[in-house]
């Protein structure tokens, strides 16, 4: 089956995942159509970090079927790597490669995974380290920058793949707040430019601003979801309501 | 980095109880206990004492007045130059060939300990274990006594000399401890590296290649120096199995004179010093390297 854009370009049917005896996971089902922003919120342990790792195969799951662009993601015959290139991933911990400098950490995966030309990725990189506002930290090595540039340039090493759907895993948590806004405000262009991104945040301002489709979740399973005006203001689940209010 | 302790430093003074820190331990315990044991005598003392040791049955002979014979000083001064190029240039040469050959196959057996595979793993694991944990001398007498002391290929008959068999058997133990260095260097490095480069569509192997093991180079430069002065330190064992390095050499030369018996303490007082001068310049670098890399992530 070749995927056509009309379909999700991510689409999660019961998804099942346990750690040992543990069932984080119990059925999440979502749809993610192209150029759709969509936030996962939730209380810490619901799951949701381990939902988005699910989906570039970092996880492994025990029910249901993720696919990506029509293919399923948990098929031992996957390409893993294939997939790994349409689905880009950012971390709360950044997990820049310290011995490499800003510019290096950009280029390593695709002159060294793609085998592109290294001229051309320098280029890219470039304008990627451009579109980031980080202009001028090129040759900085990730223990020379603050957490919200270091956020910046692993969002661009991950553009740096041209992928196709963008994976964000909480990550503002583990900024101060001055520096937060600057990794939020290379979100934003990204999804204004029509980037698909899924991200798992705590920021609610942030989510209910660009978010097309949030998705509340707790313990393992989707509680509510809709698009961000009426989650926020008329939420139905009693669970949903008492998570904002804890948190507006 | 300096520091400003309130009540301790003249900078900042307090009279209100203030918890003072721990004092830093003066060579603390870990993987470089004998660099930093080395590096922390200071330099003169070895030869202060040394030289003690050699006035002893100087002074003695000086009072037996009846002599003729040189005295032990002057015999060890004619013997240097031989002791220095004919016996520790080949202690040199045999622990720098030594340490090549061990950190090539500890490189690999290391890189096994972590092989998705779990044989090689397994294999890795138990050859890395049995070598670290056997006796030097008991290696060294079974690579010297069982590898042949020449080989015949195609009718040419090469000599396998003495001292690259005891290469090979001292190579065994370092290489277990390489071996135990890298698999500890890359398990040092944060597993999320390791999940970063998988998100980038790195392979297992170019991520370990690419991305963890220069990471690691730095954590096993010390390490790894600490091991090359235990070994300088070990090669005199090889001289029981006949090979000509300075301690073998030295008994010759005692020989040679006489067996005089105030000759003992000069000349084997000059070997300990000749090792202490080779090896304490490395600890001092290997205790200076690894402060400077013990940089957090």
């Amino acid at each position: 089956m070749t995927w056509t854009p009309d379909h999700p370009i991510v689409s999660i049917r019961d998804v099942e995942k346990s750690f040992g005896t543990l069932k984080v996971l119990k059925g999440i089902s979502m749809d993610v159509m192209k150029g759709e922003v969509i936030c996962i919120i939730g209380p810490s342990g619901s799951g949701k970090s381990t939902l988005i790792r699910c989906i570039n195969a970092l996880n492994d799951i025990q029910g249901g079927s993720i696919t990506v662009e029509g293919q399923e993601v948990h098929d031992h015959k996957l390409d893993k790597l294939a997939l790994r290139r349409k689905v880009g991933m950012v971390f709360q911990q950044y997990n820049l490669f310290p011995h490499k400098t800003a510019l290096e950490n950009i280029m390593m995966a695709p002159v060294k995974v793609l085998k592109e030309d290294k001229a051309k990725v320098a280029e890219r990189a470039r304008s990627l380290l451009k579109k980031v506002r980080l202009e001028g930290k090129e040759d900085s090595y990730p223990g020379e920058l603050s957490g919200g540039q270091q956020q910046r340039v692993a969002i661009a090493r991950s553009l740096a793949m041209n992928p196709d759907v963008m994976l964000f895993d909480e990550v503002t948590a583990a900024l101060d707040p001055e520096t937060v806004k600057e990794v939020l405000v290379t979100i934003k262009d990204l999804a204004a430019e029509g980037m698909t991104c899924i991200l798992v945040t705590h920021e609610m301002g942030f989510a209910r601003e660009v978010a097309d489709h949030i998705y509340f979740t707790d313990k393992g399973v989707i509680v509510e979801h809709g698009p961000p005006t009426t989650f926020f203001d008329n939420a139905k689940d009693p669970r949903t309501k008492e998570f904002l209010s804890q948190i507006l | 980095m300096k520091r400003h302790i309130p009540g301790l430093s003249a900078a900042a003074k307090t009279d209100l109880p203030v918890l003072l820190p721990p004092p830093a331990p003066r060579h603390h315990a870990g993987v470089l206990n004998f660099s930093h044991w080395l590096a922390s005598i200071p330099p003169w003392a070895p030869f202060v004492l040394v030289l003690v040791a050699m006035l002893l049955p100087s002074l003695a002979l000086a009072q037996d007045g009846a002599t003729t014979k040189d005295s032990p000083f002057t015999v060890l001064l004619r013997w240097i130059p031989f002791l220095v190029t004919k016996g520790f240039v080949y202690t040199v040469l045999i622990s720098v060939l030594t340490m090549l050959l061990g950190t090539i196959l500890g490189v690999i057996l290391g890189i096994g300990q972590v092989n998705p595979n779990r044989a090689i793993r397994s294999v890795s694991y138990w050859i890395t274990q049995i070598f670290r944990n056997s006796p030097w001398l008991v290696l060294l007498f079974i690579v010297m006594l069982s590898f042949p002391f020449r080989i015949e290929v195609f009718g040419l008959t090469i000599p396998v000399p003495d001292w690259s068999k005891a290469v090979i058997g001292l190579a065994l133990p370092v290489m277990a401890n390489i071996s135990e260095i890298v698999r500890g260097a890359i398990g040092s490095v944060p597993s999320a590296q390791w999940e970063a480069s998988e998100s980038l569509a790195f392979t297992r192997r170019q991520t370990l290649y690419q991305i963890i093991l220069p990471q690691c180079i730095k954590r096993m430069i010390p390490p790894w120096m600490n091991w090359y002065a235990i070994l300088t330190m070990a090669t005199p064992i090889v001289s029981i199995l006949g090979v000509e390095e300075i301690l073998n050499l030295t008994r010759q030369a005692i020989e040679a004179e006489n067996n005089r018996p105030e000759l003992l303490i000069p000349f084997y007082g000059f070997v300990l010093l000749i090792f202490f001068a080779y090896c304490y310049p490395i600890a001092r670098l290997t205790v200076r390297l690894e402060r400077r890399f013990a940089v957090k992530l």
